[in-house]
């Protein structure tokens, strides 16, 4: 199988990367970076669970090629926050009990990111629509609503 | 799906030869179907450095580039303005934003799918595409025409002022239609499309005569709708039987077209 050297930055670092040219960037992000924090759920883009942000924008990284993340910059989970230093939506969703099993959960914050970059206040309506991608069969979603409310709130 | 090889053309050219020289060559749009599929594709071509992805709004028309996607049209302000926001509003319920993001203008047309939310509602409103070989041509042909190998490159969208309305019957919110439909009139010239029957969109042409033929009131409405229904075939999947789609048809049409009237 072909490779090809790609460059790009994953949570603020640039890196370059060889990978098979077929790969997903799910399984760049797992099996070659070794970043678990993004999960593979329905591997057919329906359930969210693999959320990344590349270039801002939210993506489903099952349905992504590995190569058409060249140049682009990369977010995942582990770029959200650290252990020490939370972001407040993880702080939100800890505080708030929207986490359960908590693997959907890292997609759900990425999701919830891309949402809340590009509209500060968002109302109960645009939350749920910005997460509709994103399937938990945990929470019922109120918990993870009112964590972003919470955000949006005290931004 | 199994890919074998994968280039990313310079040029809309050489993605072309590359997409002819070999029957097993795919365009891959933009990959929301990577993984539901076990089609094996000997060179993958990805056409994400052609430049493609843009919408641009001209004199006579909205030009979308085939590598647009559709959160690009979902969220893009002359889309918005134009057409009671038909558009936007049809492709909201595909799942979810992430995929909105990858899923593209140009495959999701080429690759005229029955359920597609998008072909029913760009079917009323004068749509053309472009293909690289075939040249332009309306969209309602290109829908009829037998699948040839070539490359969708613009959807060019007359600026008319066209009021027009979709509505969709779903299980549940991000799931495929049952049925979709969409409707629209200027001037007194309505279209009516439907799709997801499950056999693609399709206008129907005799219920988009009589609203354009016709003083209107409930029961004309209620006529077209039923004309609508009687024109088109319906058939049986796993969302929904021919019989109630034929039925919700009815519905959806009649409340499309009021929906029509009341836009300002």
């Amino acid at each position: 199988m072909p490779k090809r050297i790609i460059h790009l930055t994953v949570n603020g670092n640039p890196i370059v990367v060889r990978v098979d040219e077929h790969r997903t960037l799910l399984y760049l992000i797992r099996e070659v970076l070794g970043l678990k924090g993004t999960k593979e759920g329905c591997g057919e883009g329906e359930c969210g669970a693999c959320t990344v942000l590349l270039d801002g924008l939210a993506v489903n990284s099952c349905l992504v090629l590995a190569v058409q993340a060249e140049g682009k910059e990369l977010l995942t989970i582990e770029g959200l926050g650290t252990e020490e230093n939370l972001h407040p939506l993880q702080k939100a969703f800890i505080n708030e009990g929207a986490i359960q099993c908590g693997y959907c959960t890292p997609g759900m914050l990425l999701a919830a990111k891309a949402l809340m970059d590009k509209t500060l206040n968002p109302s109960e309506e645009e939350i749920r629509r910005g997460l509709s991608g994103n399937l938990c069969r945990c929470t019922g979603y109120q918990k993870i609503v009112e964590a972003i409310q919470r955000v949006a709130s005290e931004e | 799906m199994l890919i074998l090889d994968l280039v990313q053309p310079d040029s809309i050219e050489d993605a072309y030869k590359t997409l002819i020289k070999r029957k097993s060559n795919t365009v891959l749009g933009g990959c929301a179907f990577l993984r539901m599929s076990s089609k094996r594709i000997g060179t993958a071509i990805d056409l994400s450095k052609l430049n493609l992805n843009f919408i641009q709004e001209r004199d006579d028309y909205i030009e979308t580039g085939a590598m647009a996607t559709l959160r690009d049209i979902e969220t893009n302000p002359v889309f918005n303005q134009y057409f009671c926001g038909v558009l936007p509003k049809s492709i909201s319920n595909i799942i979810g934003v992430q995929f909105r993001n990858v899923a593209t203008v140009g495959a999701s047309v080429f690759s005229k799918y029955g359920f597609s939310d998008l072909l029913t509602a760009l079917l009323v409103l004068d749509t053309e595409v472009e293909l690289y070989n075939g040249g332009s041509m309306l969209l309602e042909k290109f829908l009829d025409k037998s699948y040839e190998k070539d490359i969708l490159t613009r959807v060019l969208i007359p600026k008319k002022d066209r009021k027009a309305a979709y509505q969709s019957l779903r299980n549940s919110a991000s799931d495929y239609p049952i049925l979709n439909v969409a409707v629209s009139n200027i001037n007194n010239d309505w279209l009516i499309a439907v799709g997801a029957r499950p056999l693609r969109a399709k206008i129907a042409r005799k219920a988009s005569d009589v609203l354009s033929q016709e003083t209107l009131n409930v029961e004309k409405i209620e006529y077209a709708a039923n004309k609508a229904a009687e024109e088109l075939s319906f058939g049986t999947n796993t969302r929904g039987t021919a019989e109630y789609r034929k039925a919700i048809c009815k519905v959806l049409v009649k409340r499309a077209i009021t929906e029509v009237l009341q836009c300002k």
